[in-house]
């Protein structure tokens, strides 16, 4: 009988610690789907974060490193600049990559750093059990907003797309989403880009993907994904923030 | 090919660390080790390596678990302040057992402190780089010499033992001019079957992590790590003996003060004192047991220190207390003249008590 639809090889055989209705499983679905499709697994180095993506070392079939909060896209600059041969990718969540590891972020894209970084943004923290994150909403409910977050007294979300589409050193930013089939599609289309970047040798290549977190935010899986669309889409608008990957030759 | 060429300390540092194989010079200027990453800037290229500036000490010491995860000897220096924003790093280098080679030119503190030599890391060097229970070899070099050689022996150790080795100087040591022979021998070198080299769909995937969730697998990952730190302690302790064989009087001092300690016990036995030293090479591992056997011949100790006296504790523990431990100490990055470690000689010696 003919397979039509598989596990992607670039991903091993654990089971997902992830909550019910998270959609991180999708987003580590698509990534490895285009770690297939550009056929890299073996060459491929994924470094893992703190926070709920902490234990994608065990989900990735490829060589993981695990950093340290932050940390990912210098741990990632290390091990490129190591074997400029071999694909890196970082997968991290909101509050590693936009608070914690601002610098870390905002400089391996000035630098142009050859390597793919997936943003997961759900807002919020999760892995801690849902504290305000930099790109908490203003006015959402969290555990340290109880009574919603006050940009009077906590500023603004970040945008990290809109910042870092001002840095000349990045080669290609894109914001999706995986709350609908067709965003997910869109979102598939974006990471595999990203990837070939890379493989092209491009340089630096960010996607953020709108992301749910249900037992966080306190709703079910279906109302959360309408949340994600009502709520966040608005604020952090889809779309392509800086792309010359065109303009970039081989390395 | 013993010939001698004359240079900074730092740059002879860094000019070994090429001849160990390092071809990754990760850092962030700070006083006074700047000379490492400007040297590194200029000879990385020459010789095919990469030298990369971060954007701050906690980049560079990612960058180090970055490459040394890949398996390539790895380094960073910076001076006191900047060590202590590499403590995140130095954690995790030990959770993962990863080598690498951390160079700390001392200056005074704590906080900005100052930029003049001082041994006052000598706490955090030894017990507390980090959170967790680890360890790093920690080096002590004296002359222009050892800060060549010991940089060697530093890449060598951290690949046998999987950890971190530490260069522990001072802005004297960094910043003097001596001759320096660059003949090393052979460079060992150390099979890493669990770099990150790619799978190449040929094998498992290597993991280097430091997260276990499992208590009783974490207990026993550092019940592991501390075998092999033992044996660590039990072959790599190095300590140079000066005039210690009829000595009644042991001075204990590292780096650039035993250098000066040394011009004092000269001194003391033109008039008749018979003082000797012990210089700990490294640090950690700690030489126990030459001051322990050095304890059941001498009558005092002094311990001469760029600090308030943080390896006096360590003097202190090595001979269980058994003779008197006086302290000569210049702190903020001040150095005692001979004069001064000379007047300690005399008090150890007249308080010493009989044999």
């Amino acid at each position: 009988m003919a397979v039509v639809f598989k596990k992607p090889d670039a991903l091993t055989d654990a089971v997902l610690h992830y909550c019910p209705g998270c959609t991180h499983g999708i987003i580590h679905r698509l990534v490895a789907e285009a770690i297939d499709e550009l056929g890299i697994c073996g060459d491929t180095i994924g470094v893992a974060p703190v926070g709920c993506s902490v234990f994608a070392y065990n989900y990735f079939n490829c060589d993981m490193v695990e950093a340290a909060h932050g940390r990912a896209p210098a741990v990632a600059t290390g091990l490129k600049r190591a074997d400029p041969s071999k694909i890196i990718f970082t997968y991290q969540g909101d509050g590693d990559l936009a608070a914690i590891g601002t610098a870390e972020t905002v400089h391996s894209a000035a630098r142009g750093e050859n390597i793919t970084v997936i943003f997961v943004n759900n807002a919020i923290y999760g892995m801690t059990g849902g504290q305000m994150a930099p790109t908490t909403l203003p006015g959402q409910v969290t555990q340290t907003s109880p009574y919603g977050r006050k940009p009077e007294l906590v500023g603004l979300p970040v945008k990290v797309c809109e910042m870092l589409s001002q840095v000349d050193g990045a080669t290609y930013l894109e914001r999706v989403s995986v709350d609908s089939v067709a965003n997910i599609a869109k979102a598939k289309r974006a990471i595999t880009k990203a990837f070939r970047n890379q493989v092209e040798g491009k340089g630096f290549s960010l996607i953020e993907v709108l992301s749910t977190c249900p037992t966080n935010w306190g709703l079910t899986p279906v109302k959360a994904l309408e949340w994600l669309r009502e709520n966040m889409i608005p604020y952090y608008p889809l779309g392509v923030y800086k792309d010359i990957s065109d303009e970039k030759g081989a390395k | 090919m013993s010939e001698k060429v004359l240079m900074k300390g730092n740059e002879a540092l860094a000019e070994a660390a090429l001849m160990a194989g390092c071809r990754h010079y990760l850092g962030y200027p700070i006083t006074p080790q700047t000379e490492v990453a400007a040297y590194m800037a200029k000879r990385m290229p020459q010789v095919g390596g990469v030298f990369l500036q971060a954007e701050s000490e906690i980049a560079a010491i990612n960058m180090v678990i970055g490459v040394s995860s890949a398996g390539k000897r790895a380094m960073t220096s910076s001076s006191s302040p900047g060590i202590s924003l590499k403590s995140e790093g130095l954690s995790y280098l030990a959770g993962c057992d990863l080598p690498a080679l951390v160079v700390n030119v001392q200056r005074g503190g704590p906080g900005l402190g100052g930029i003049q030599p001082s041994q006052s890391d000598y706490f955090e060097a030894t017990r507390g780089a980090g959170h967790g229970d680890f360890r790093m070899i920690v080096l002590a070099p004296a002359s222009v010499q050892e800060m060549a050689s010991l940089t060697i022996k530093g890449f060598e150790l951290a690949d046998k033992y999987r950890m971190t080795s530490m260069i522990l100087a001072d802005g004297v040591l960094g910043q003097m001019m001596e001759p320096v022979s660059l003949d090393f021998g052979e460079i060992k070198t150390f099979d890493k079957p669990w770099a990150l080299t790619g799978t190449g769909g040929k094998r498992k995937p290597n993991i280097v992590n430091s997260l276990y969730m499992d208590p009783a697998e974490l207990e026993q990952l550092n019940f592991e790590r501390y075998a092999r730190y033992q044996s660590v302690c039990e072959n790599e302790v190095m300590i140079e003996e000066y005039m210690m064989e009829d000595a009644e009087i042991c001075v204990v001092a590292y780096g650039a003060v035993a250098r000066v300690s040394k011009n004092a016990i000269n001194e003391a036995r033109a008039r008749g004192v018979k003082v000797g030293m012990i210089r700990p090479i490294t640090l950690w591992p700690f030489p126990k047991a030459a001051l322990r056997a050095a304890a059941e011949r001498v009558r005092a100790f002094v311990t001469v220190e760029l600090s308030m006296g943080q390896m006096v504790d360590d003097v202190e523990l090595a001979t269980r207390c058994m003779r008197p431990v006086l302290l000569c100490n210049r702190t903020g990055g001040m150095i005692p003249a001979p004069e001064e470690v000379l007047a300690k000689i005399f008090e150890a010696d007249s308080i010493g008590g009989a044999k």
